[in-house]
């Protein structure tokens, strides 16, 4: 059991693109070798900034809800585990519906696996590993009640996907609207800082 | 003659780089670790603590080390996935001797007496200065002291400088002008407390990324971030002030800061009359730095230098960090005192949640540089011009002062020395010049001229191709120490691992050549890494970085001690100058006037643009190691061009195009990377590269004059669009590489559960 005080949040704002993460997911025991974190540049001709995406752990997981093997099961602490090997039958039914694009399903495999909230470390009282290095904490896990101390953005867990409202155990924090999106030099030379 | 002893492409098969990209025995060994082993990276000057896993005598993994004060477990993807250096298929496990048919392995035996034949004929032949030693600062304090010591009493040579030489020399300099003394002013733990954070050429996000979370964590507190840099880094992506000024133009900057500093009266006028001297001199020196004089320089708006200037002096507490940005110029120097200056006259500087440094870039940077590795340097960071430092020396090391050399030439010189013909023989360990210095083409010249040249690595680097002799050295878990970041923080480096085959820890190939030579007596009791750290502590009592009071034991129990720590019971020092007390006999800081000049080399209608270079994320320096680790090779394979749309419309190029990138010294064809985030006037190369992708192709051997960096930062070149059919064939070779990287099904299981 993962223990409910703590909260897992994504930081956008914070992430620096070095990708520690993926490199460190890889390392899991669990899916050796095979990252389950998504890092995208939004659009490196406008900006810097990069994104990372890790399972929001849905309160009622899409992925679960259109598996057709019934492979894809929900811990009572609100963790969102891989497909159970031998019920997946690689059918991508999870990845195409999946509004965060989190699971995915390995060729070679016929397996989906995703993100667990590295259920070995954190049912254990450790820190996920991608929030263990990531160099900025854009991936934050620490008790709940603590965030709002530790941070001016704001954590949000509900999130409108068409008309359908998806609650999620993973919080993404939502900038602080004072700060300014510096994107373009030549802008900012011409006065526009 | 050091050149290369077979053609490129024949010696890359052989010696890489190749890639690792799993664990021994692949992801599905399940490696149970017999042990973990506490230390730090091997990479940047932040040192941040890391477990490796450790099995049957391989690294096969890392554990983050969550305890470890500085980074808490945080680590880069450097940092992540640095185990597999180690079980590489390019490592060097013998000795290899040039022939005509390209590298032959031979017995340790017949590699080192050949080596000491050749460094003796060269030096009966041509004088003791004629061999010289080029050293690097990813070693220990251990090594880094040995390298001088051998140097100076094993050959008897003047000539050994290092390649910190490249890295963050003009903030040494600097800092002992300013304050008598080269090191980081604070612990980073002040950062947290400042309330405005000046960052200057500094890309902390990719060359420093640990601290990306101190700098948020006072952002939490509601600091305020002024960014200045040519490029919109990731960390300036958010910054509440970005100031993308010319590249070179870092002095104009701080004068004209300091200029409306004094016009608002922000000055701190108590601090400045009882702690420092020469703010008059340094006053009148920017008494024209008008805003408007600055923006011409400068290229910022008016309105944006005033609010600089503002923010800066209004704060109650304060940070300024600087980096290789405003260093790597033929004026680093002033660069680094006009930061100095601005921190001065506000007096934040000695008091918590104030403060300043440098973000020392090599692994043991810091460390490296104090305790003799420089051709300038005793241990201590001792002067060897002065004749009661080079007194005690001689005492510790049981010398006489005919016996101890005098000041010898910094690496640049060094090269340009052996292209003369000046210096016939070389010893380099932990330095890949051809990639790392300015002038590609002339580094490789210099280098076929040599008459005896032995390297010492674990990869056969670029530059050790041109070797006569290789000796295989250790990597950074195969050998333990003591290290200091860029904090200051003395700390220890644990061995993981035994070295494969007939690779050696480099201290103990360095002793045995002394010992070969005759030296018994200086070298002989160096049995063991701590037998040279307390030779060191001894050396280095009494001077300005006094590690006397540090001991193996010590560093371990309080994760780190702080220099300077002059006795046993001294707890160490995270933070200097507290109570304004600096390290000048009269114990006051000095204010040095910054006059403006330009760069060495600036645009004209020949070369009309700016160059600026520079680090990635995942690449360390020259790149003999991570250009051999797959995950850092598939997220940047190849070096690219970084233009902004605006210039790059002006000359019809778009994102992927092949751009010839023309300067004085030489060209390359690069693809296009089309970003606004740099200014319209300059571009952008990262550095990590040989060959034809070298950034150094381009830049010049311009230096300091008193630091003797180069101006790696301000070059003047021009761009025109080519055919793709131009990119070097390296270009391709690595981008298939990155594609192996991406899609290397081999090393993955079937099933993991």
């Amino acid at each position: 059991m993962v223990s409910d005080e703590y909260g897992f949040f994504i930081d956008p704002q914070r992430c620096i693109g070095c990708r520690a993460c993926v490199g460190a997911c890889a390392e899991c025991g669990t899916h050796k070798g095979r990252p389950m974190i998504h890092l995208d540049e939004m659009d490196r001709m406008e900006s810097p900034q990069t994104v990372p995406t890790v399972c929001m752990h849905c309160e009622d997981p899409i992925c679960a809800q259109v598996c057709p093997a019934d492979a894809i099961k929900r811990t009572d602490d609100g963790v969102v585990h891989s497909s159970q090997k031998p019920r997946c039958i690689g059918c991508e039914n999870c990845e195409l519906s999946c509004p965060f694009g989190v699971p995915i399903v390995f060729s070679g495999m016929e397996q989906m696996l995703k993100c667990d909230l590295c259920y070995d470390r954190t049912s254990e009282g450790l820190k996920p590993m991608c929030a263990t290095v990531c160099p900025s904490q854009a991936l934050l896990y620490v008790p709940k009640h603590q965030v709002a101390e530790m941070r001016r953005s704001k954590p949000v867990r509900e999130f409108l996907v068409g008309t359908l409202k998806v609650k999620t155990r993973t919080a993404v924090m939502v900038p602080d609207s004072e700060i300014p999106l510096h994107l373009d030099a030549a802008l900012l030379i011409e006065g526009g800082f | 003659m050091s050149t290369t002893p077979k053609s490129l492409a024949e010696l890359r098969d052989v010696y890489g780089p190749h890639l690792n990209l799993a664990p021994p025995g692949g992801w599905d060994a399940d490696l149970e670790p017999d042990k973990l082993v506490k230390t730090h990276c091997c990479f940047c000057g932040q040192q941040c603590g890391i477990q490796l896993k450790v099995k049957d005598n391989r690294v096969v993994g890392f554990e983050p080390w969550t305890e470890f004060p500085f980074n808490e477990g945080k680590l880069c993807p450097k940092g992540v996935k640095r185990y597999l250096q180690g079980n590489h298929p390019d490592r060097l496990t013998s000795a290899l001797v040039r022939t005509e048919h390209g590298f032959a392995e031979v017995d340790w035996e017949a590699a080192m007496a050949h080596t000491v034949n050749e460094i003796e004929r060269i030096q009966t032949q041509y004088g003791k200065d004629a061999f010289a030693v080029l050293s690097g600062v990813s070693l220990t304090n251990e090594k880094s002291y040995l390298a001088g010591k051998f140097a100076r009493l094993g050959l008897g040579t003047k000539n050994l400088d290092y390649n910190g030489r490249l890295c963050m020399v003009s903030a040494g300099v600097g800092n002992k002008k300013a304050f008598g003394v080269d090191r980081a002013a604070n612990s980073w733990a002040d950062i947290v407390g400042a309330d405005v954070i000046w960052v200057t050429g500094a890309n902390v996000a990719e060359c420093a990324p640990i601290t990306t979370d101190y700098i948020w964590r006072a952002r939490d507190r509601g600091a305020k971030l002024i960014v200045v840099d040519p490029r919109i880094t990731p960390l300036a992506r958010t910054a509440d002030l970005v100031l993308p000024l010319k590249p070179g133009s870092d002095c104009a900057l701080t004068n004209g800061v300091l200029h409306l500093l004094h016009k608002w009266d922000l000055i701190d006028w108590d601090f400045v009359k009882a702690h420092t001297t020469g703010f008059e001199q340094a006053l009148e020196e920017v008494k024209d730095c008008t805003p408007e004089w600055t923006s011409g320089l400068t290229g910022l708006p008016v309105a944006a230098i005033e609010k600089a200037a503002r923010m800066w002096g209004e704060a109650e507490t304060s940070f300024l960090l600087h980096a290789r940005g405003i260093e790597h110029q033929s004026k680093g120097v002033e660069n680094v005192l006009g930061c100095i200056n601005m921190v001065l006259a506000t007096g934040r500087i000695g008091k918590p949640n104030c403060g300043y440094a440098t973000i020392t870039g090599q692994g043991n940077g810091q460390g490296g540089r104090e305790h003799g590795h420089k051709c300038d340097q005793l241990p201590g960071n001792r002067d060897i011009e002065n004749p009661e430092h080079r007194k005690y020396i001689c005492e510790v090391w049981n010398c006489t002062d005919e016996e101890l050399p005098g000041k010898g030439l910094t690496a640049q010189e060094i090269m340009n020395a052996i292209h003369t013909g000046e210096i016939k023989g070389l010893l380099s360990l932990c330095f890949n010049p051809l990639v790392s210095l300015p002038d590609t083409e002339f580094t490789r010249a210099a280098l076929s001229r040599l008459e005896f040249y032995v390297n010492l690595d674990f990869f056969l680097s670029e530059t050790a191709q041109h070797a006569d002799v290789v000796l295989p050295a250790a990597l950074h878990e195969e050998d333990e120490g003591t290290t200091t970041s860029a904090e200051g923080r003395v700390i220890r480096i644990n061995k993981a691992v035994e070295p494969p085959g007939d690779a050696r820890a480099d201290w103990k190939i360095l002793v045995e050549i002394a010992q070969r030579l005759g030296k018994e007596k200086w070298f002989g009791h160096f049995t063991s890494p701590e037998a040279i750290f307390n030779e060191l502590r001894v050396a280095s009592k009494g001077g300005t970085a006094d590690y006397f009071g540090i001991t193996y034991e010590k560093i371990e129990k309080n994760l780190g001690v702080f220099w300077p720590c002059p006795e046993l019971d001294h707890p160490g020092t995270p933070r200097l100058f507290e109570g304004g007390k600096f390290f000048h006999p009269d114990g006051k800081a000095k204010f040095i006037p910054t006059r403006w000049r330009p760069p060495m080399e600036v645009v004209d209608a020949e070369y009309p643009i700016w160059l600026t270079t520079g680090r990635v994320v995942f690449h360390y320096l020259s790149g003999t190691q991570t250009r051999r680790i797959g995950f850092l090779v598939e997220q940047c394979p190849h070096p690219y061009l970084e233009i902004h749309p605006r210039l790059a419309a002006l000359h019809g190029i778009e994102e992927g195009d092949a751009v010839e990138i023309t300067s004085r010294r030489g060209a390359l064809v690069l693809p296009a990377k089309v970003v606004k985030s740099i200014r319209p006037d300059t571009v952008f190369i990262p550095y990590h590269w040989p060959g034809e992708l070298s950034a150094n192709r381009l830049t010049a051997r311009h230096l300091d004059p008193l630091s003797k960096i180069p101006e790696y930062k301000v070059s003047s070149v021009r761009i025109a669009k080519t055919t793709k059919d131009r990119f070097p064939a390296e270009l391709a070779e690595l981008q298939r590489m990155a594609f192996e990287a991406r899609t290397d099904q081999a090393n993955l299981p079937e099933q993991v559960f």
